[in-house]
């Protein structure tokens, strides 16, 4: 009774937010500024395809919702260096309708240096280290996951090991044990033990992460390829330094393989071993993770579109 | 030109930004969660298994102790119920033997005292046999006086004189 009543008050409020979130999808079409990119198109004023890119890309700012015209959002600071103009933080609300500032603008999504007639300069190199969206809302999800590890550390110092798991302990021991004794030994043997942090990290930063991408209106933040590669990365990074002989051997010299398949087999094994697979760890979550965004987008597109909520 | 087709390649550029700060981030808490985190629980946990499978060990164990203990104990049970029958026949035995012999003794005793009494009254009587006889004796020879005395005047009366002494003799 009491589950049923909770359940559709929730679906209610995220039909609402939902709604909320829609509109300002259609506020932030590309008719009111972003001039001088063919992105926006000659379509009209309703862009789907820029509004879903937009939905799941970055930005440099909260954008909460909009009422009648009134943005309700949090900026967030843009850090930019430039070798040849130094350093230049400011708030992301004085670029995100593209409008420029401080010699730069925002282009499509990419800030970019502009010169004294207010055309882009190509001849300024910039390296963007913003605080985006996918960035706060990275840094918070780890705060929390570190917040919650580190309770949870201390609550197992405490209890020692002949108290019963209660609280949080119970969220994420079962969890730990599934992970060491389903993904861990079965998978890495005598070794599992050494490689659990290193797991269990990848593991809670990506259930973090993507919890947080529940969140209607927050960032997409395991849906972007930069945080894909970092962890497709940091897992390189450790295959090769943690790979045994036996690793090396079967991609540079297969064993009891015939010469002329040896050859074939050699590049085959060295792409797919030092580079397709790093690659498609780093391409599966964000291509996942965009396409699930992409379809939930598009359905909203679609629900306000044909409830002619849209201002076309 | 379809906008979504241009925008691809945008969201297929990983982003310097991002890409630093995950890397920061990511190393940040996986350092962190590593020394103050996932090293305690994983050692907590390895400790309960342990515990765990400890515990089990030593109840099993102390199940098989409990078992041995168990059949100890019933033989002592059944050597002790032996004992106590054995004990119990061995009282009665004695009891018996005891009961006996107290009656062999009394027996003996009542024998002896039968036989003391039957030689006292043996003496007693032969005491007074002798005593008797000495009368007698005595008598005798008081008759004899008295028949002397009155010499032997009449022989008729005289017999009839010693049948009326020895009526009187007529002692036992």
């Amino acid at each position: 009774m009491v589950s049923k009543t909770f359940k559709s008050l929730l679906v209610a409020t995220l039909s609402l937010v939902i709604v909320l979130f829609s509109n300002t999808s259609y506020a932030r079409g590309p008719q009111e500024g972003n001039t001088g990119t063919p992105a926006k198109g000659e379509s009209g004023p309703f862009d789907a395809g820029y509004t879903i890119l937009h939905h799941i890309g970055d930005g440099y700012e909260f954008h909460f919702f909009s009422i009648g015209g009134n943005k309700v959002a949090l900026p967030l600071p843009v850090i930019l260096y430039s070798p040849q103009r130094g350093l230049s933080v400011f708030s992301g609300s004085h670029i995100v309708e593209g409008q420029p500032y401080q010699g730069y603008k925002l282009d499509d999504h990419v800030i970019v240096p502009l010169n004294e007639g207010g055309s882009v300069a190509t001849d300024v190199k910039v390296y963007d280290l913003s605080l985006t969206r996918n960035v706060v809302q990275m840094l918070l999800a780890a705060f929390v996951l570190v917040w919650l590890m580190l309770s949870v550390a201390k609550k197992y110092k405490q209890g020692g090991f002949k108290t019963a798991p209660s609280g949080a302990q119970g969220f994420v021991e079962p969890v730990i044990v599934f992970l060491r004794d389903e993904v861990a030994v079965p998978n890495l043997g005598t070794n599992a033990i050494k490689f659990m942090p290193i797991l269990l990290t990848i593991f809670f930063f990506i259930l973090v992460n993507n919890i947080f991408g529940l969140i209607p209106g927050s960032a997409n933040v395991t849906g972007n390829i930069a945080v894909t590669m970092v962890l497709a990365l940091v897992s390189f990074v450790i295959i090769i330094f943690s790979s045994n002989k036996h690793y090396w051997e079967h991609i540079f010299w297969p064993p009891n393989v015939p010469v002329l398949v040896r050859l074939i087999l050699i590049p085959v094994e060295i792409i797919s071993n030092l580079f397709v697979k790093p690659a498609a760890l780093c391409i599966r979550l964000f291509a996942n993770m965009v396409a699930g965004h992409i379809v939930i987008v598009t359905f909203i597109c679609l629900i306000s579109y044909f409830l002619g909520s849209v201002p076309i | 030109m379809s906008p979504l087709f241009l925008e691809l390649p945008a969201l297929l550029t990983p982003g310097l930004g991002l890409f630093v700060w995950t890397l920061i981030a990511f190393l940040f808490v996986f350092f962190i969660l590593k020394k103050f985190a996932w090293k305690p629980i994983l050692e907590t946990l390895q400790q309960r298994e342990k515990h765990i499978a400890d515990s089990i060990a030593t109840a099993d164990k102390v199940k098989a102790e409990m078992a041995l203990l168990k059949s100890e104990n019933e033989a002592l049970m059944i050597q002790a119920r032996e004992e106590r029958s054995q004990m119990l026949k061995e009282a009665k035995e004695t009891r018996d033997r005891i009961v006996a012999e107290a009656k062999e003794k009394a027996k003996s005793e009542a024998s002896k005292i039968v036989a003391d009494a039957q030689l006292a009254i043996e003496q007693q009587k032969n005491a007074a046999i002798t005593e008797v006889k000495n009368q007698v004796g005595n008598l005798v020879l008081e008759v004899a006086e008295k028949v002397l005395r009155r010499e032997l005047s009449n022989k008729a009366e005289q017999e009839t004189y010693i049948k009326e002494l020895s009526q009187d003799i007529k002692l036992n």
